[in-house]
């Protein structure tokens, strides 16, 4: 019998990737275009939606030609996609009607400020388990609805069609007109406990059901593609981070997975039960497999941690590139009492103070550029450690270890670090591109190509691991002088400073 | 100005007596490096005014730590590799476990052995990355630990590379750690002359009875080996027949290969 193998699409925020995995969920081929970002005036950011279509046929194709494969060789794909970035178009030609607003895109900032009202941005969190902001998509969907014209009657008729980047690929694969949970939770639309639309909420943001579609669970075959990829299953669609909990298999509650980037993402599993946040964190579903209950988790994300070590790099011009900083850092053995909070734009989970500033704390005549070099790393290891004392608070269980994915892990200083910090092992595991292998292991069980999540459980391998090595009593010292540090950054913005 | 005090430049404080063979040596190195890059014992001694003899002895002494070269034909001496590499060459390890992340990653996946890449330092090889063997047995991190380079695969990569190096590590001595431990310069020498032949190199229960390791070489974008890359585990899973398993070493060369693509190698 000849091997079977699985592909998976990451249609994200810079590039779409298709990644083909072997029965033992290894990579065997790799392949990425980068699409456009077009910004058609300050603060607005769209992609065009049929490049990204373009863009991912290319990239199934030369991932399964690299890997000299057919379509036959398939057994499914998965999607895994960024989140809320909102597509409108006709149900008839298939043409989008606008380019597609980026999940950056500021544009909604008044509209969402006009719909929070007095209640303000939580008007709806008890609903969606998020907040009035910019990124998710209903509000999106309704400035579209305001600025285009004709628009409104036709999406009341059900003529043009809303979809994230999942049901946009859907879509133009397998020409149904549905969503998965995942990414339908972050339209700020969708009922946490139905997992349907929400009259109450399409009501009061403005948006027509007819428009919306349908959601489904993260995992079962949605449908055959046609075309080029005629008769392959697509089996799976489930947001970045989502997918990136799935590849990380955080399958129990309290398990939990960090994505270190330019920013990072916590999430942690929480059950079949949505946990609202005291710390305002965000409720949201992890995953839904086939006919099973959904399975919840609790996302905090953090504004600024490798967009520090950049800021280092580019304003300070201390390091030359961003792994030098831990050359930098090792030259000294502690940070010497000095502790740097990024509350470049304000502070978010758990503190959320928007009227919060940056702040270097404890400098003196010692300090040296190596301390400056740990202080900045430290950085993230402490806004980790409150996001996840946040968690645990809000979860009612305590995290036992924390998987890690991105960039930074190739830190080892931070990884020590954050062991240290967290009192937890932190582990990486073998395969990196976690929302790729994430959504190539929803659609392997759709399919029934891995048996179930005991299976995937026993094909994730450690690629290394660190243990919490630091005496309690310096543990907490640290984390005292940090929220000391922190406490100075509040209320510095005044009204009269320019935005 | 404003009370600071500036370091005092040397021009105004008081200098140590300084080191007339070390000022020789360096007037050499810059002539070596001046328009003619070819020089023989005889102009040297003209262009500096020193009697042959004294020459001769710095530039022994310069060849010997790898500074200068001389070549075979002509008896002319040139700058050596060991100067050429150094400051241009470096390549920070953090920022090489960086770039060679995803690959080793691959690398552990496909050979189902742990994975290692290492520099060299202070005669040894530097591990600057880890990665597990993908069996969720329990294992600790080993970066930062030195390995003796002669009886590792990774450091007859680097040594074949670096000569200058292994002729230092040779005069020092070579250490026994078992039966199998090349420990005769000479045989070192042959076997780092096949290691650069073949393009990587192996450890047959070198270091430790029953460990085997196999290595390639990390290039960078001017073809200077700057790191290797292997592989190791026990004979029984990387050996057949007494020798190394093809395809374990067409992973291990594969994964360099890519690595050194990725910080600008030319291809091949």
């Amino acid at each position: 019998m000849s091997e079977r193998y699985i592909a998976s699409v990451d249609q994200g925020t810079a590039s779409s990737r298709c990644l083909v995995f072997d029965e033992r969920a290894r990579i065997v081929s790799v392949s990425q275009v980068e699409h456009r970002h077009i910004f058609p005036r300050p603060g607005h950011v769209e992609h065009d939606p049929r490049e990204i279509w373009r863009n991912v046929q290319h990239v199934v194709a030369d991932a399964l030609a690299t890997a000299q494969l057919g379509v036959r060789d398939l057994v499914a794909l998965g999607i895994t996609n960024q989140r809320e970035t909102t597509v409108l178009w006709d149900r008839a030609t298939g043409e989008p009607v606008h380019n597609a607003l980026n999940w950056q895109d500021m544009r909604t900032d008044h509209l969402v400020r006009e719909l929070g009202g007095d209640e303000g941005p939580d008007r709806f969190r008890d609903r969606c388990g998020l907040p009035l902001a910019t990124y998710f998509s209903g509000p999106k969907i309704r400035w579209l609805l305001d600025h285009v014209d004709g628009l409104w009657e036709r999406a009341e008729a059900g003529d043009v069609l809303f979809g994230t980047m999942d049901s946009w690929l859907i879509w133009n694969l397998t020409g149904r007109h549905i969503t998965d949970v995942t990414n339908a939770g972050r339209t700020m639309l969708m009922n946490l406990e139905t997992l349907d639309w929400d009259d109450v909420v399409l009501d009061a943001i403005g948006v027509p059901r007819a428009m919306l579609p349908e959601i489904r669970p993260s995992m079962e075959v949605y449908g055959d593609a046609g075309g080029a990829l005629a008769g392959l299953p697509v089996a799976a669609a489930l947001g970045d981070q989502h997918a990136a909990l799935f590849g990380q298999t955080c399958f129990s509650t309290g398990d939990a997975k960090c994505t270190y980037g330019t920013g990072s993402f916590l999430l942690m599993n929480t059950g079949e039960q949505p946990v609202r946040s005291a710390n305002g964190l965000l409720t949201t579903v992890g995953y839904k497999i086939g006919d099973q209950p959904a399975t919840y988790a609790l996302e905090g994300s953090i504004a600024v941690t490798g967009a520090l070590v950049q800021w280092f790099r580019d304003k300070l011009g201390l390091i030359g590139s961003a792994s030098e900083i831990e050359t930098l850092a090792r030259s000294v053995d502690n940070n010497g009492g000095c502790y740097f909070v990024p509350a470049f734009s304000g502070l978010f989970a758990p503190h959320w103070r928007s009227d919060a500033r940056g702040v270097i704390a404890g400098l003196t005549g010692y300090i040296s550029k190596g301390h400056l070099a740990r202080a900045v790393l430290e950085a993230t290891t402490w806004q980790t450690r409150e996001v996840v004392d946040a968690m645990n608070s809000d979860a009612g269980v305590e995290m036992s270890s924390l998987k890690v994915d991105g960039g930074m892990t190739a830190n080892n200083l931070l990884m020590q670090s954050l062991a240290d910090v967290l009192d937890v092992p932190v582990v990486r595991p073998i395969v990196a591109e976690t929302p790729s292998l994430g959504a190539a292991y929803a659609a392997g069980l759709a399919v029934g190509f891995w048996p179930d999540v005991d299976e995937l459980r026993a094909q994730w391998h450690k690629a290394a691991e660190w243990l919490p090595a630091m005496e309690p009593a310096m543990r907490e010292k640290g984390y005292r002088k940090w929220r000391k540090a922190v406490a100075r950054t509040v209320d510095w913005v005044d009204e009269d400073d320019d935005e | 100005m404003f009370g600071i005090v500036e370091p005092r430049s040397d021009k105004f404080g008081s200098v140590p007596a300084r080191i007339q063979s070390i000022e020789r040596a360096a007037a050499i190195l810059r002539l070596l490096s001046g328009r003619e890059r070819r020089l023989g014992v005889a102009q040297l001694a003209g262009e500096l005014g020193l009697p042959k003899g004294t020459v001769h002895g710095i530039l022994r002494t310069l060849a010997a730590v790898g500074f200068v070269e001389q070549d075979e034909e002509t008896g002319k001496y040139k700058l050596g590799a060991a100067l050429l590499h150094m400051g241009s060459s470096y390549l920070d390890g953090n920022e090489l476990r960086a770039r060679a992340l995803n690959w080793s990653d691959s690398l552990a996946a496909r050979s189902g052995e742990s994975v290692r890449i290492g520099t060299l330092h202070d005669g040894g090889v530097l591990v600057v990355h880890h990665v597990f063997r993908p069996d969720d047995s329990r294992q600790a991190l080993e970066v930062g630990v030195l390995q003796p380079a002669h009886a590792t695969a990774m450091g007859k990569v680097l040594l074949a590379a670096h000569r200058y190096a292994a002729a230092e590590l040779a005069a020092a001595g070579l250490r026994r750690y078992t039966p199998s431990t090349i420990t005769e310069e000479n045989q070192l020498y042959a076997e780092l002359d096949a290691v650069l032949e073949r393009g990587w190199a192996g450890d047959a229960e070198e270091l430790v009875v029953g460990e085997v390791s196999l290595a390639a070489p990390i290039d960078d974008r001017r073809g200077v080996t700057v790191g290797a890359i292997g592989i190791s585990g026990p004979i029984e899973r990387l050996t057949d027949a007494g020798a190394p398993r093809s395809d374990l070493v067409s992973f291990v060369r594969e994964a360099a290969r890519a690595v050194s693509r990725d910080l600008g190698a030319i291809p091949w």
